[in-house]
């Protein structure tokens, strides 16, 4: 198992809620792979929400093990970066100010420089004065994304980062992190209930069921890259986890058309 | 079309800026018709045209100016001890939950009495100079800038802290970066009310012992029957507090222009 960067044994979440204990992750056992693109589907409310804030440390309230490198996790560290479903960019600091935010205590004299250079990776040169409610939603996502990889993290977690964007912009933004994880050969584990976004980043893929949440199944995606959402093999796999969540597609594949 | 596009922009700037001014002269013209057709004596309620000349005239003698000066100085004075004393004590007890549960009780108690009712205290205790009036003036301001920072301070958005966190960012950082900004509305709208606060207090402080400031300009007047002198006195602290406000209302603009600020429909309906 020391191939694996990321390792969780037997986890085990629960929390006390109004009428008892609720269970939200019971016996979650998982291997991220080094430079690997996981990504973790699930409905609303099965616990992979909980999953990656227990990996990126902001809880510690838990059982069972989860290892990075060989260590166990004890909270938040530089070694994983997060992006999470708002932008979270702080109103008052201008883009630039943000991404520079995450370099604090680093004392290096090209900050500026590395800021730029991340702002080229994200595509948004230009923007650096820009405060974030003069942008759109998927630019302030690419804000939040190059904060997050500014500090060269070893794994980036993805908390449904483009699950508020409109679908073509969200398309848009599936294409930019594939790149991006090509480019950087990052580990990422990207949490989201797109099962064609999940397709067309990951290299494997969770399914998680709820109640109590668990990871009922992993399924590999031996898809070429780049990937294209219409070829037979990614519609068909669609399908395959479509099934799982019990959504049957219409009763023949090919498409009939009215004329 | 576009001239008579830019004239209607135009006429709506003029009544943007004249609105202000309707209900204050509304207020004079039923003032003067009173006191010129109502059966109220001179004593009780001056003319308009009245107070006017008796402004003039306190102006020309520079006794206004003094009064306004005194007031002011020992305003100034009080505003900034106890802003500088609020938004820091507020700061801290907001950051860390412990020095609130140290602080915060006592400070609720000591702010549900009246600034007024110490007056008598520290008058005793300070004596009737200036030190028990600034200090009043200090407590006065001390309350609502302290309570609205703090809760500037625990109102900002637990999604921020999570990044924080996330990327190890230092308490001081995180207080500097973080914190403060968020909470710099409410630590502003705390200060307004405080300065509101101070003219309050200055007022009755001077109405109670003193030989200068508007506060014995209006207490004076009434003893002597000058009731133009009052309202001069009255008005003179309505300005001055106005400008004050509006002053703070521009940097309070130029401090939060990363905000998007509702600035209210522009139609009276609803």
């Amino acid at each position: 198992m020391s191939r694996s960067k990321l390792q969780i044994r037997n986890l085990h979440k629960s929390y006390a809620s109004g009428t008892g204990e609720v269970v939200a992750l019971k016996e979650v056992n998982l291997d991220v792979k080094r430079g690997e693109f996981l990504s973790i589907i699930g409905t609303s409310g099965c616990g992979k929400t909980t999953l990656i804030r227990l990996i990126a440390g902001l809880s510690n309230h838990y059982q069972g093990s989860i290892r990075l490198n060989g260590r166990s996790i004890v909270g938040p560290d530089l070694d994983r970066g997060m992006v999470f479903q708002e932008h979270r960019l702080f109103p008052w600091l201008t883009v630039e100010e943000n991404i520079a935010l995450a370099l604090n205590g680093k004392r290096s004299a090209d900050k500026g420089a590395l800021v730029r250079e991340h702002l080229d990776l994200v595509g948004l040169l230009g923007f650096e004065k820009a405060y974030p409610h003069q942008l759109s939603g998927g630019m302030a996502q690419r804000v939040a994304i190059a904060r997050a990889l500014i500090n060269r993290p070893e794994v980036l977690l993805l908390d449904e980062p483009l699950g508020a964007l409109d679908a073509l912009t969200r398309m848009n933004m599936q294409q930019e992190l594939a790149s991006l994880w090509e480019k950087e050969a990052i580990t990422m584990i990207l949490v989201t209930h797109d099962i064609e976004e999940a397709l067309f980043l990951s290299d494997r893929i969770a399914i998680m069921s709820s109640r109590p949440g668990t990871i009922r199944k992993v399924i590999d995606v031996p898809l070429l890259r780049p990937r294209h959402r219409a070829s037979h093999n990614f519609v068909t796999l669609k399908e395959e986890v479509m099934k799982e969540f019990h959504i049957e597609a219409a009763e023949t594949p090919q498409d009939s058309y009215e004329i | 079309m576009s001239t008579n596009w830019s004239l209607a922009k135009r006429m709506e700037k003029v009544i943007d800026l004249l609105s202000p001014l309707v209900l204050p002269l509304v207020i004079i013209a039923i003032w003067g018709a009173a006191t010129k057709f109502g059966n109220i004596e001179k004593v009780i309620l001056p003319e308009p045209l009245q107070v006017v000349e008796t402004f003039v005239s306190l102006v020309r003698s520079g006794a206004l100016l003094d009064h306004l000066l005194a007031s002011f100085v020992r305003i100034m004075k009080g505003f900034a001890l106890g802003t500088l004393a609020g938004v820091s004590v507020g700061i801290i007890s907001g950051f860390s939950r412990r020095v609130g549960r140290l602080l915060n009780p006592t400070i609720a108690f000591i702010r549900t009495i009246p600034i007024y009712a110490w007056i008598p205290m520290l008058i005793l205790w300070f004596g009737i100079g200036e030190s028990s009036k600034v200090i009043a003036i200090t407590m006065g301001v001390f309350f609502p800038v302290h309570l609205s920072t703090e809760e500037g301070i625990r109102n900002i958005d637990v999604k921020y802290i999570e990044v924080a966190k996330i990327l190890r960012l230092g308490r001081l950082f995180v207080l500097r970066k973080a914190v403060v900004p968020a909470a710099l509305p409410f630590i502003i709208t705390g200060i307004r009310l405080g300065l509101a606060r101070a003219w309050m207090v200055v007022v009755v402080a001077e109405l109670i012992a003193a030989t200068s400031g508007l506060g014995y300009l209006i207490s004076d007047g009434r003893q002597l029957f000058q009731p133009d002198v009052m309202v001069v006195g009255m008005m003179t602290i309505g300005i001055a507090g106005v400008a004050m406000d509006a002053l703070i209302g521009r940097i309070e603009r130029r401090a939060l222009k990363w905000r998007v600020r509702f600035e209210g429909y522009r139609e009276a309906s609803l």
